[in-house]
């Protein structure tokens, strides 16, 4: 930094500070805490920079940019972090008051805290709903807040009855606009990070509201389930549909077979429900619980997250095949990976003409769901009428895709319900479970050998990583370490928006059996460069596709993988509250530690997908019936 | 609607009747940009918005920010409760708007112009692009104005949709944006970056219309009028229980009650100055002065006549508030409905210690934790209204 730092004293300490930074940051560097409710770490100038940018997209010239500008800075619209500056009159919101100059603050005083009171009973004055019965009781920031200051609702009272109506129960996201405090961070989260602008803010006065385009359900607004906007809610306002209730009658109902599968990412976090520290892994102890509540069976998304690999990639080399050697336009370059239904409801709404680009392969989640209801019940001898498949993802858009009508080829939905990780966490308190103190258990088989590559989904670049491991190991013949040290493939990992890495191709082995229908040999990717990019957050797959369109270096890729949470699934809209930069590196550490650690991190060695290849697919990976029951298709939505 | 129709309410004499902007623009386009700004700041032109801001300053602060192009507003959206004077320029003389403009415009650095016209003056747009054009036809406004190579600026007319917030310059600029009327944060101000995130001067119509005036007659001519901290003069526009309501022009620092015996409202029972944002003022303080410093004001006088009953006017002012914020921060949006309530309920029932307690509380905690002038200033009536007229209320002794 070249510019001169800059003195703060803050209630008498002092802080050499780079200009431009807020009192509110410069206070919290120091120790001090000063209550927000509308500033989040997430929507700060410095974490939007570095979730927004990368080297390769630095162009300020573009548009967007000045229409999201007026967004960019907070609405500083709760005015509970005043302060006092010495010289200046009135109060001050600190997270909108840049440091320019010396200055002096204090950050308690008799009007502060009186300011502070009267505007938390403000809040309370118009917010209507049963503390008990919300799903963010215990970590709600507004019921901690009127908490630590008192609140009685003494002054203004509290609303008789309802001010809004209540939103249609279908609604995957559902707003409770009862609880809103108009902060705008799910408004500028779904701008800022998500490019999707589904939430806006509409009305002036006593008629402000947050909305969406011409006022409709969630449902049939252009939203696409990703849940950021809920993860950063600091009330009740904003929670996903509760499905636990559901879930518990099929679990009692004794003619149910209930099995369910856990996703990587929800097993680095779930222990913050339990006042863990982020990125406590608790896979094994998960286990036991789920047992404890009673599911019948427990099988690891892994599984499923190798299957995909296998037919993701095989899919790939069919594509590069087609194209490279037969020459064959219909083959659409990059393939754009699947798994993420927030990113395929945002492909299929906001960039339907790269439709053909996705990959046909369904995410973990539903292969696993159809795997189970086919395979596994013949296996077994199970009615799969009676079998209701349950899933537990970080993710609020599983909800939707699961019950997307077409995902049901085995004749049986694919998907019965999906839990999220702090839905889930709900269900094991309870049955009285303290989840981080519970014994380990494995996964059930036959989808129970957990892989690196498979957990590693759960980060952004994870999914690259493990398809990159498969298909160079495919591909050579050779271990993948003799070119990426203990397998790690380091240059797709991290978190940065966008991201490219590349691999050339030196030598090429024979083709294994198991790809015999799909290529003749390997030897038209002699010396070939593999180029694959990486996006997680929406914001950023739009730039990823104007590069694209631009012919910019991002379309001479062979291979993007998207993802539509900020950090991949790891920071699912379905993750425990709150949710930050230190959180989700956290939990990113804690998979990447799982992957490390497993004894298969290889999903072509994954000894549970080679035997459903022989004896169930029996033609191997994109073979007619992987097809029907592991493929899918999209369509545009308007 | 005949655009002059305004013409009949002019009480007193104007300055503006009498000076031409083409000689304000021919002084400024003989001057360098810096003497434009020296003169200018030697007036003491304070800014009519309300603020008083001197005028000459900001201009000077958007000459020093480095970023370009640099851009003039002039703040048309007349929308404080009880004033019309602006519509009164816009319709006599926008060509001395227009003069202001070009001139701060040339002081400034800047090369265009924007007049955001309030959605309830859609009637003055023809009327104010004619006037636009005539000053293109007459080398008033484009390039090399008056001859003078390198003087260049135009303006456009932008049109509000009927928010009274986007009065308020960085909501106004919001607006200009194309986004909702939302104030924005005070740092940066608009002169470090305003429009498009540009360097950006915002003043208010009738400033921008004094600038020719001080050109043509010489700053020590204004500063000779009013007072030493508030030279000048200002129109007023006088509304409510009078005889002869109107626009008055006066200089800083008359009374209140010179104006009331002016305007026929010697027995008045209460004035509101200021619009609805501004002060209640008792018979007993009739002869404080209008100056910055004592009775601010944006120009609005609202006189109330004896048998007025001032709760009501508190709630309909309150009422104003509640619906026109924003509805961005929560001191101002929840402020002003529970205000309001509080103010329905008092009329029916009375005031008790502990609830004016509570209000006066409220009022400060608006006052101090608004994010901009509407909710800082939301309060000011009732308080006011409360501090002289508690008596009115039920259960209370006349």
């Amino acid at each position: 930094m070249t510019s001169e730092l800059i003195t703060v004293t803050i209630d008498g300490k002092e802080l050499q500070v780079s200009p431009g930074t807020t009192v509110l940051e410069a206070a919290r560097k120091l120790g001090i805490h000063v209550p927000t409710l509308c500033h989040h770490d997430d929507l700060c100038a410095e974490a939007l920079y570095s979730q927004t940018t990368s080297k390769m997209h630095e162009d300020t010239s573009d548009p967007r940019k000045h229409a999201e500008s007026g967004m960019l800075s907070t609405p500083s619209s709760c005015r509970l972090c005043l302060v006092e500056v010495e010289g200046l009159a009135k109060l001050h919101a600190s997270c909108a008051l840049p440091i320019h100059n010396p200055m002096t603050v204090r950050t308690t005083s008799t009007a502060i805290r009186h300011a502070r009171h009267d505007i938390l009973e403000l809040m309370m004055s118009e917010h209507y709903g049963d503390c008990f019965a919300c799903p963010r009781n215990g970590t709600c920031e507004l019921q901690g807040l009127c908490r630590d200051y008192g609140v009685t609702s003494n002054s203004f009272g509290r609303p008789e009855k309802p001010l809004f109506d209540y939103a249609d129960p279908e609604n995957i996201i559902q707003r409770d606009m009862n609880k809103s405090i108009l902060c705008r961070r799910c408004v500028r989260m779904c701008a800022l990070y998500q490019g999707v602008y589904a939430l806006t803010t509409e009305g002036r006065g006593d008629h402000s509201r947050i909305s969406t385009f011409m006022g409709r359900e969630m449902k049939d607004a252009w939203c696409i389930n990703c849940g950021q906007c809920i993860n950063r809610c600091p009330t009740g306002a904003l929670s996903e549909r509760d499905d636990t209730e559901a879930v518990w009658r099929a679990i009692e109902d004794p003619d149910k077979i209930v099995v369910i599968q856990t996703a990587p990412a929800p097993r680095a976090a779930i222990g913050e429900c339990f006042d863990c520290e982020p990125g406590t892994p608790l896979t094994f102890q998960m286990n036991t619980a789920l047992r404890r509540c009673g599911f019948d069976k427990v099988f690891d998304t892994n599984f499923s997250a190798d299957l995909t690999i296998m037919e993701e990639g095989s899919e790939l080399l069919s594509r590069l095949y087609k194209a490279v050697v037969l020459k064959d336009n219909s083959a659409a370059l990059p393939q754009f990976t699947s798994c993420s239904p927030g990113w395929i409801k945002f492909i299929e709404t906001f960039y339907p003409q790269y439709l053909p680009n996705l990959s046909s392969a369904k995410s973990p989640q539903q292969m696993m769901g159809a795997v189970v209801k086919t395979y596994f019940a013949e296996k077994n001898g199970w009615d799969p009428s009676k079998i209701v498949s349950v899933s537990l993802m970080p993710c609020t858009a599983k909800k939707f895709e699961a019950g997307r009508p077409e995902m049901d080829a085995s004749g049986y939905r694919d998907i019965d319900y999906v839990l999220t990780t702090r839905e889930l966490s709900r269900m094991f308190k309870q049955t009285g479970l303290d989840l981080p103190k519970l014994e380990k258990s494995e996964f059930d088989d036959p989808f129970g050998t957990p892989t690196g590559s498979g957990v590693i989904f759960g980060a952004t670049g994870g999914v690259m990583e493990a398809a990159l491991r498969t298909v160079i190991e495919i591909v050579t013949g050779e271990k993948v370490e003799t070119l990426f040290d203990k397998a790690d493939i380091m240059p797709v990992r991290g978190f940065d928006g966008v991201r490219m890495a590349e691999v050339t191709i030196k030598k090429v082995g024979p083709v294994p059996a198991i790809l015999s229908h799909l290529v003749p040999d390997f030897d038209w990717l002699k010396g070939v460069t593999l180029k694959v990019g990486l996006a997680h957050g929406t914001a950023n797959a739009i730039r990823v596709m104007q590069d694209i369109a631009e012919g910019g270096p991002l379309s001479t890729c062979h291979f993007i993988e998207f993802m539509a949470c900020p950090g991949g699934c790891l920071g699912g809209g379905g993750q425990p509250i709150p949710t930050d930069k230190e959180i989700r590196a956290a939990r990113a550490k804690a998979i990447y530690s799982e992957d490390e650690h497993y004894q298969v991190r290889k999903s072509h060695e994954n000894e549970d997908v080679l035997r459903i290849y022989k004896e169930f697919f029996k033609e191997g990976p994109c073979s007619h019936k992987s097809h029907e029951l592991l493929h899918t298709h999209y369509k545009e939505r308007a | 609607m005949d655009v002059k129709a305004v013409r009949g309410f002019v009480g007193n004499k104007l300055t503006f009747d009498d000076v031409s902007a083409k000689d304000g623009m021919k002084i400024a386009s003989e001057m360098a940009p810096e003497d434009v700004l020296a003169i200018v700041g030697a007036s003491g032109l304070r800014g009519r918005g309300g603020a008083g801001f001197p005028a000459g300053k900001k201009w000077e602060f958007a000459r020093s920010q480095p970023g370009t192009p640099k851009y003039i507003i002039a703040n048309a959206d007349e929308g404080e409760p009880g004033t019309f004077k602006d519509r009164l320029i816009l319709t006599d003389h926008p060509e001395l708007v227009f003069a202001g403009m070009a001139i701060a415009g040339r002081a400034v650095g800047a090369e265009f112009g924007i007049l955001y016209l309030r959605a309830e003056y859609g009637w003055l747009r023809e009327h104010l692009e004619n006037a636009l054009d005539a000053c293109r036809a007459a080398k008033l406004l484009g390039k090399d104005i008056l001859g003078t190579t390198g003087f260049d600026f135009d303006i456009s007319i932008r049109m509000g949709a009927g928010a009274y917030i986007c009065g308020e310059e960085t909501a106004l600029l919001e607006s200009l944006e194309g986004r909702r009327g939302d104030a924005r944060n005070r740092i940066p101000f608009p002169v470090q970056a305003g429009y498009l995130g540009k360097p950006t001067v915002v003043n208010n119509v009738e400033t921008l219309a004094w600038v020719p005036c001080i050109l043509v007659k010489g700053p020590s001519w204004f500063a000779a009028m009013g007072t030493r901290k508030a030279p000048g003069a200002w129109l007023f526009s006088v509304s409510g229980d009078c005889k002869r309501p109107g626009i008055y022009e006066y200089p800083f620092g008359t009374s209140l009650r010179q104006i009331l015996s002016d305007v026929g409202a010697e027995n008045a029972k209460a004035v509101q100055v200021g619009g609805a944002s501004g002060t209640c003022v008792p018979p007993s303080e009739f002869d404080r002065t209008l100056t910055p410093g004592d009775l601010a004001t944006g120009g609005s006088i609202i006189v109330f006549g004896p048998g007025q009953d001032m709760f009501a006017v508190a709630e309909n002012f309150q009422h104003f508030f509640a619906d026109e914020s924003c509805g961005q921060c929560i001191p101002c949006r929840v402020g002003n409905q529970r205000m309001l309530e509080a103010i329905q309920r008092m009329r029916r029932d009375g005031l008790d210690e502990e609830t004016e307690h509570t209000l006066r509380q409220l009022a400060t905690t608006m006052n101090v934790a608004s994010k901009c002038g509407l909710g800082q200033m939301s309060s000011r009536a009732f308080i006011s209204i409360l501090n002289n007229f508690a008596s009115e209320l039920p259960g209370r002794n006349a």
